[in-house]
């Protein structure tokens, strides 16, 4: 009693404030609670900072991957350069070699310039040749082969041009760069200037850049995600067709039927652990088993699709069971009074409850996968690879990227334009993680019930 | 109406235990079938990387073969790749930016990759580049070895290696802050690194006798010569010439290490430094005048030849005149053309296997 204040203690006399003019220690909570919205909005607004500006910087860098600069030109197609044979045999044709066709495209610019009476002082033939992308003789040699009547005449085509014309459009090359560069030179850019002036050069959105696949060093314009966008949609399917029914299962068994006792509870123990572990080491396990041990391809999309599987089981292990725990336990008790057996309970009462949260599980699960680089390096996944692959489900097998992949890939070329095309592909692995989240949110929606 | 809602779940429940049946026998099934392979494998070097990628390319564009798939990591990484056995799921080509050792050899033979045919596709350079705004550097050997070694010799003492300026290395050099990034021990470049610049160094500005007196064993004076500073002066770089670059960009008195190919590409934010007068290019490096350069390689696997559709034509293609040759697109990349292709053209034709 004798440190408990006494109400006769003068200090502490009740104030006799009225209602409606706050006391001193009321004004000090509500000035704590001001204070402590405050620090939240804070949060929030560094964290909206710090979305912005990624937002921004990937925006700003990759969306000039979206557009790609063209150019469009007669090409008089030299029969004896093209069919030095003369007979239009496609198969006598085909030995010869992209670089010729490059060649006739060079000859191609030299003349259209000399046609349309461009003079710009100290154009080099270098200059004019280089214009155009080293991918263009692949498309006209595809195009002659497919029709060798073409050779002899004058056809209209539409090419890329060079990566370095194509960054001075997006404003990446400057003319003073340009003096610099062995690549390009400030003379080609004026070049470029007046075809584009006349109407020859034209900058356009390029879906080339989601559908085509990777291009080697030389030709960064021609790049695209289109492969690694497969490979990862294969790798997805594969993980949602094992990952979720493995962990939905295995959590229905811990959570519901399973005994409690030391063995469950290493289980237990383990998975959360393994939730931990970092995603190198599934690709070392996934190298010795899978590859090793299992003889499955390297590069391939079911490879990494098990790797991953691997490595996202625990989270939905985890969240599954989070979301059967949090279903009330008189829904159990009211199925079980009116006769419902346990499996019945369960499969139709505890788990349809369950499903919104095992949803957000999965999908937090399966955006982690899909994020993933580091256990793809070990199975061969971080390769170029041009050939698409098949159709599932042989297309699992064979070689494929996957989009985090393609971007660490981009990120140590030495041209800088597949800087440009990294954050691109960012930008399509941030809506193809979008798209992954609304049909989450749809899908969750479908399923929310209340009680 | 329960009765029905109650088929309909069972109904969902057998779907799903039938999707994941399907999806585990698949696995199975193909575990024991291993799907015949028909695209070439290639792993290795980082340096090789870019001229492989371009080489596949037009290999899959000029023939019937799909493209080869090419992966990156490093010539150590890459060859242990390769000897890891014979069959469909191992590599058939590794590429190396330098010879394969014979503790390689052996280790191939003990895992059944007992014919390796090696070929040689031309030469690169190394050159010793700055940020453009940076100073002009003339270097010689002995330079590098001075300010990188962790043990010089300074009148005729071996002594730690302090000097932090490279003015103190050499007063003609300009006065900056020693900071160097090499290239990582898994790289292939940072042997020829050692050897032809470190090495060449310690025996130019006669440290090496020093250390052979000292030690009275060649390798173990080797040894001490290549052993670089750890204090911080001497930054490896694990990954690529891109981060050398970015290393550089951010850290304005670094010099870093790279291949002349990336120099190329980037000639508008490096400034490149000559070594013992020579600038590089290819031309002084096919002359022989660039003194820092090295082969480059890639293996074959001859036991695939036959089994992988159209191994044995990448090879041939890859050392083919139009592409290999001094005006075919490797060169234009930066590639230093080998003047005795004839020849290699002839090994693989052949199918030389290293003896």
């Amino acid at each position: 009693m004798t440190d408990f204040p006494m109400p006769s203690d003068a200090s502490r006399k009740p104030s006799k404030s009225s209602l409606l003019v706050a006391d001193a220690r009321t004004r000090k909570r509500n000035a704590a609670e001001k204070r402590f919205r405050a620090y939240g909005a804070g949060a929030i607004a560094i964290a909206m900072l710090a979305l912005v500006i990624l937002l921004t910087t990937i925006i700003g860098g990759g969306a000039g991957a979206f557009r790609q600069t063209y150019l469009s030109i007669p090409v008089a197609l030299d029969a004896e350069v093209l069919d030095p044979k003369g007979n239009r045999d496609p198969a006598e044709m085909s030995k010869v070699l992209t670089l010729s066709y490059g060649r006739v495209l060079d000859a191609a610019v030299v003349e259209a310039v000399k046609a349309n009476g461009i003079e710009i002082d100290g154009l080099t033939p270098k200059d004019m040749s280089g214009l155009i992308s080293k991918e263009a003789s692949a498309q006209l040699r595809n195009r002659v082969l497919a029709d060798p009547e073409l050779l002899g005449q004058t056809v209209d085509v539409n090419v890329l041009v060079n990566g370095r014309v194509d960054g001075y459009f997006k404003g990446r090359v400057t003319m003073e760069s340009a003096a610099a560069d062995g690549n390009t030179s400030p003379e080609q850019l004026k070049l470029a200037n007046v075809l584009k002036e006349g109407g020859m050069l034209v900058t356009r959105f390029n879906w080339d850049f989601v559908t085509n696949p990777d291009a080697s060093d030389q030709r960064p314009e021609a790049a695209g995600v289109g492969v690694a966008i497969l490979g990862s949609l294969y790798m997805m399917l594969v993980v949602l067709f094992l990952a979720v029914p493995i962990g939905v299962a295995a959590s229905i068994y811990l959570e519901e039927f399973a005994p409690k006792n030391r063995w469950t509870d290493i289980i237990e123990v383990n998975i959360s652990n393994l939730a931990a572990v970092p995603s190198i080491v599934f690709g070392i396990l996934g190298l010795a088993a899978f590859i090793n041990f299992a003889g499955l391809p390297q590069s391939a999309p079911i490879v990494g699709g098990l790797v991953l599987t691997l490595m996202t089981l625990p989270t939905i292990i985890i969240s599954t069971r989070a979301a059967l725990k949090a279903v009330p336990p008189s829904i159990r008790d009211a199925a079980l009074g009116v006769g419902a057996s346990k499996m019945q309970s369960v499969f139709h009462h505890v788990l349809p409850l369950a499903m919104p949260g095992i949803l957000t599980g999965t999908i937090i699960g399966l955006a982690q996968a899909l994020g993933e680089t580091a256990p793809l390096l070990l199975i061969g996944m971080v390769a170029f690879v041009r050939e698409f692959p098949g159709a599932p489900l042989e297309g699992l097998f064979d070689p494929a990227t996957a989009l985090p992949v393609q971007i660490y890939n981009w990120t140590q070329r030495a041209d800088p334009a597949f800087i440009e095309r990294a954050s691109g592909a960012i930008i399509v692995l941030l809506v193809f993680l979008l798209c992954m989240n609304v049909l989450a949110v749809i899908l969750r929606r479908r399923f929310e019930r209340r009680w | 109406m329960p009765h029905a809602k109650l088929f309909l779940h069972r109904r969902q429940q057998v779907k799903t235990f039938g999707l994941t049946a399907t999806a585990i026998s698949v696995i199975a099934l193909s575990a024991s079938a291993a799907a015949a392979r028909d695209q070439i494998q290639v792993a290795g070097s980082s340096t090789v990387l870019p001229y492989a990628t371009i080489v596949a390319e037009a290999f899959g564009e000029n023939t019937d073969y799909p493209t080869p798939v090419v992966e990156s990591g490093g010539s150590s990484a890459g060859l242990k790749k390769f000897c890891e056995g014979v069959g469909e799921n191992t590599i058939d080509i590794a590429n190396s930016s330098r010879q394969i050792k014979e503790s390689e050899i052996e280790a191939c033979a003990a895992a059944g990759v007992d014919e390796i045919i090696e070929v040689r596709i031309g030469y690169d350079g190394i050159v010793f580049a700055n940020a453009s705004e940076g100073p002009e550097f003339a270097y010689t050997p002995a330079d590098w070895f001075n300010a990188l070694a962790a043990q010089i010799v300074v009148d005729g003492q071996i002594v730690e290696n302090t000097n932090s300026n490279w003015n103190e290395v050499n007063p003609d050099l300009p006065e900056q802050e020693i900071l160097a990034f090499v290239p990582g021990t898994k790289h292939g470049t940072r042997e020829v690194f050692e050897e032809k610049v470190i090495l060449a160094g310690c025996e130019e500005s006669g440290a090496m006798e020093v250390f052979m007196a000292e030690m009275a064993d060649e390798d173990a004076a080797e040894t001490a010569c290549m052993s670089l500073r750890t204090d911080g002066r001497s930054v490896d770089i694990d990954g690529d010439y891109t981060e050398t670059l970015s290393r550089i960009e951010s850290a304005a008195n670094g010099i870093g290490v790279f291949g002349l190919s990336f120099y190329e590409n980037n000639m508008d934010k490096l400034k490149v430094g000559t070594m013992s007068g020579v600038t590089p290019s290819t031309e002084t490096i096919a002359s022989g005048e660039y003194p820092v350069s090295r082969p480059l390689f890639f293996y074959v696997k001859k036991a695939h030849i036959g089994t992988i559709p159209g191994l044995e034509e990448y090879a041939s293609f890859f050392v083919a005149d139009e592409l290999a040759g001094p005006d075919g697109p490797l060169a234009q990349y930066g590639l230093v053309s080998d003047p005795e292709l004839a020849a290699t053209q002839d090994a693989v034709a052949n199918q030389e296997t290293i003896q």
